[in-house]
């Protein structure tokens, strides 16, 4: 081995002993001293660790709305509506005197909730669709036509359509939302299992005579879960705005829950002369949407370093 | 050739199919019994029978959605529960503005963007690269009714360089019809131009690694006609495709532009309709948007083979 390394220097091997022969290599390459904790992480995905940083701040306003020094969302006060921005009301009151601050603090609740709930449903429904459709060659006909048929809906208007059918609550706008997003899914999912399923060492497990289960359990699962994480993270944002959306337009939360698309929606009849009350729920929910997307494009880059440069 | 054209043409059926088989159970399993509305508060359940029976609403399923269908395709969209308009009337009255909108975004957008995506993959990892990149993130992440307020707000109110809100007709003059036009579609075009920036960098820079690129170089060919002749004629592919599925978000979004800047289109109607659940409106405008989203990825895929001639399937 020692030999094989000078030889390229261009030294002569038969003139000294071979283990004191070697000379120190040049310092072609700088001693990298890898970065390691937090410092490291964020040195190598700045991206990932700003969206990280933002979501987990959203998510602390989220758990700890009561603790930040916030009022009751619901309390009406019509004495002191349409306040502006103030010590007391730092983010001014709304048309029925509800005090914003609080309100797009509690907000944060519902977004999250949405986002979350229907990345996590839909990632682990279309993965279970995606499944049966790359092994299944009967059912795989038709549960992509059904999944085609589906995607050719707008999701926007797929979730509206849905939400007209319920009455308004968190619980139907992620069901709505979820089933708007599971073609996506199934699709992607689908396709990573039919090019698995020509891989060498699938084929191999096959030969083996590994059953199917456990085919899918050791080789398939492991190589979707890269691919439908940042799917997953790309379907959260997509998530919250689809939620403000509805609301926004009324077709969401009841307007009793205090969520950002409804805080908008009660500010859009005053917006022109107190655009404060739009503007706030606004800023949080933007700030929060490019987190979970630059999370999203973190991950991409660290998962698939191939397209790191690229997309 | 024309065997993939209709191949192409014949898939597109069964697409539909679900559409409307998932339209068409809205209705079906939409709350409240049509029979017992019709028939009032007096009526005996013999009544709310006999107008059942009288409307077919007792016939099985799948013979209610294949009339449905029929007459969905004799261009019969079913009559509004609120305004008792034919559903086409309504849409009728209100596709003008809606498809000015989605028109005219998507010019801008094509416009836009996909100059900013070549410049990004030309100068890749300068500054200007960058700078694109960031605005397709913050494209992708403040939603179109954000940019709408926001734009409204510094443009309108401050600036008074546009109107607010409202709509012109087309037929009133070029000017006050783009007047107001023009914040809505680049508020409706920020996610759209982000989305195309994104895919045109991406397949530029594929397609500018490759040998006929250098071999043009070589001979001596400009960088100008390098980039818009040599390398986005063989990335136009991807390129359209996604301007294709961007559709999709164009449609969701102009339901939320026009109710920001009162515009009074398709978008408007679906959101009326909504808060009175009046749903063959409903059905109506989601089988329409529905049916343009198909149609137009389908002209793209066939136009695929005048693009690009190596495609022959």
């Amino acid at each position: 081995m020692a030999s094989a390394h000078t030889a390229p220097l261009g030294l002569a091997a038969e003139s000294r002993p071979p283990v004191a022969a070697a000379p120190p290599m040049p310092d072609v390459l700088p001693p990298v001293k890898p970065r390691r904790g937090l410092v490291g992480f964020v040195y190598r995905h700045p991206t990932m660790a700003i969206g990280g940083f933002l979501l987990l701040v959203m998510i602390f306003i989220a758990v700890f709305a009561p603790l930040l020094w916030t009022v009751d969302p619901t309390a009406l006060a019509p004495a002191r509506r349409t306040r502006e921005p103030s010590l007391e009301h730092w983010f001014g009151t709304d048309m029925l005197g509800r005090d914003v601050y609080s309100r797009v603090m509690y907000g944060a609740r519902v977004s999250l909730i949405v986002g979350f709930a229907v990345a996590i449903l839909s990632s682990v429904i279309g993965l279970a669709i995606g499944l049966v459709s790359g092994f299944i060659r009967v059912a795989d006909g038709i549960i992509m036509r059904i999944m085609d048929g589906l995607m050719s809906i707008p999701p926007i208007l797929l979730a509206i359509a849905l939400m007209a059918l319920t009455r308004g609550s968190v619980q139907n706008v992620i069901i709505a939302i979820t089933i708007a997003e599971i073609p996506r899914v199934s699709r992607l999912v689908r396709g990573v299992v039919l090019s698995l399923r020509e891989q060498p060492y699938v084929e191999a497990a096959v030969a083996a005579g590994t059953r199917t289960p456990m085919i899918i359990l050791r080789h398939i699962l492991p190589n979707t879960l890269a691919p439908i994480t940042v799917q997953a993270t790309y379907i959260c944002a997509s998530a919250m705005i689809v939620e403000a959306i509805l609301s926004f337009i009324g077709a969401g939360t009841p307007p009793i829950i205090p969520s950002w698309g409804n805080i908008m929606a009660e500010g859009r009849a005053l917006w022109q002369v107190k655009p404060y009350i739009v503007f706030f729920p606004a800023l949080f929910l933007s700030i929060t949407v490019l987190a979970v997307n630059l999370l999203g494009d973190g991950l991409r880059d660290a998962l698939d370093p191939r397209m790191a440069k690229r997309l | 050739m024309l065997a993939y054209v209709v191949r192409r043409i014949l898939a597109t059926i069964p697409v539909m199919a679900v559409v409307a088989l998932f339209v068409f159970s809205l209705l079906y399993i939409a709350p409240g019994d049509p029979a017992a509305v019709i028939a009032g508060d007096q009526a005996t359940p013999e009544d709310v029978e006999r107008i059942r029976a009288s409307l077919g609403l007792d016939r099985p399923f799948l013979v209610r959605f294949g009339e449905w269908v029929i007459r969905i395709l004799q261009g019969d969209l079913g009559v509004s529960i609120f305004t008792n308009l034919p559903v086409t009337t309504m849409i009728a009255q209100r596709i003008e503005p809606t498809l000015s909108l989605m028109v005219l975004t998507l010019i801008l957008a094509v416009v836009v963007a996909i100059p900013m995506g070549v410049l990004a993959a030309w100068k890749q990892g300068t500054w200007i690269d960058r700078g694109v990149m960031a605005f397709a993130v913050l494209g992708f992440s403040v939603p179109v009714f954000v940019v709408g307020y926001l734009l409204a707000y510094v443009f309108a109110l401050e600036l008074e360089w546009l109107p607010v809100q409202g709509y012109t007709s087309f037929s009133a003059g070029f000017w006050p019809w783009l007047e107001n036009l023009i914040l809505p579609a680049v508020a409706l075009g920020s996610v759209y131009i982000a989305l195309i920036a994104r895919i045109t960098r991406a397949t530029m820079l594929e397609v500018l690694s490759q040998d006929y690129i250098r071999t043009a170089r070589a001979k001596g060919a400009s960088q100008g006609s390098i980039l818009f002749l040599h390398a986005l004629k063989n990335a136009a592919v991807p390129i359209v495709t996604v301007i294709g599925i961007g559709i999709a978000l164009l449609i969701g979004g102009a339901v939320v532009t026009e109710s920001v800047f009162a515009i009074p289109g398709l978008g408007r109607l679906t959101v009326d309709a909504i808060l009175r659940r009046d749903y063959p409106v409903i059905q109506g405008v989601v089988l329409l948007f529905s049916f343009i989203y198909v149609l137009v990825n389908l002209a793209i895929d066939l136009v695929y083979t005048l693009f690009d001639p190596r495609i022959r399937y």
